[in-house]
């Protein structure tokens, strides 16, 4: 602070004009990852992953299946903030730069939103629900 | 626009005029380690995730394809192969971009900077990523054989 315009400085968004929200997003996901990351990769060492059943069992549990939506969610927050700077570092060219992002975002909206839709499909299957089913 | 003329300014010090240590490593290992999980590792897990959803089938399609095929199919025994490259590496980019995102919150508060903590700590997150990973694997390993 201090060598910007009165209206830059009242925004307080700097250089990158959107201040410091993507370096907070950044460490806040970074948080949640180390939770849930850490917690699946655990879960995967322990879990017998040959055995298609007792997956299904295992993630159809609602806590389960609820921190795997989390997970997806940090996840895929997180890696559209990381790979959005690997474009802005790497990618040179307005057109081809805008192009990579809407890239980025389909890649990382998509991708979040079929993992989700996987583990509600895991965790609605009528096995999962046990006899007679819903 | 991009002229040929030398300019008068100061060029940006670049990668070949720097000797490298631990803490460049680390910096850039922190990039290669994300990107990889962000794409490779997403990918793996969303087609993990997709094959349990889609049923007992599918799953063994994907557990053949990636870890062991009991038909034994040639393309198979390739891909068999790959697929534990692949999980060797994305299990050291967790390690090392789990490490190294720990040091950055440490950074972040202002300290680690001094010349000497740089490097050892840059150090410590290198090496216990590598032996972080061989732990692992020493484990998925000794399971095996026993199970």
């Amino acid at each position: 602070m201090g060598n910007g315009t009165p209206l830059g400085r009242v925004r307080g968004l700097g250089a990158s004009h959107h201040g410091t929200g993507h370096w907070l997003q950044q460490r806040l996901t970074a948080l949640g990852n180390v939770l849930l990351v850490t917690w699946f990769v655990v879960s995967l060492l322990r879990l017998p992953l040959g055995d298609h059943a007792a997956l299904m069992q295992w993630a159809s549990k609602p806590m389960v299946a609820f921190a795997l939506i989390l997970l997806v969610v940090s996840v895929f927050w997180h890696l559209r903030l990381g790979l959005q700077v690997l474009i802005e570092d790497y990618v040179h060219g307005e057109a081809t730069r805008l192009l990579s992002i809407v890239l980025l975002n389909f890649y990382a909206f998509g991708g979040a939103a079929y993992g989700i839709f996987a583990i509600v499909r895991i965790a609605l299957a009528p096995a999962a629900l046990g006899p007679g089913g819903m | 626009m991009a002229g040929k003329e030398p300019s008068g300014r100061p060029l940006s010090p670049h990668l070949q005029v720097y000797k490298w240590g631990p803490h460049m490593a680390v910096s850039i290992f922190h990039r290669v380690s994300g990107d990889g999980l962000a794409i490779v590792g997403a990918l793996m897990f969303l087609g993990w995730l997709g094959a349990i959803a889609a049923g007992p089938e599918a799953y063994a399609a994907f557990v053949a394809c990636v870890w062991h095929d009991p038909a034994g199919g040639g393309v198979h025994q390739v891909t068999n192969i790959l697929g534990k490259i692949v999980l060797v590496g994305l299990t050291w980019a967790f390690f090392q971009h789990l490490f190294s995102g720990l040091r950055h919150f440490v950074l972040d508060t202002g300290a680690g900077y001094e010349l000497k903590a740089n490097k050892l700590w840059s150090t410590v997150v290198i090496v216990g990523a590598i032996l972080a990973t061989a732990a692992t694997w020493l484990y998925i390993a000794k399971e095996a054989l026993n199970g």
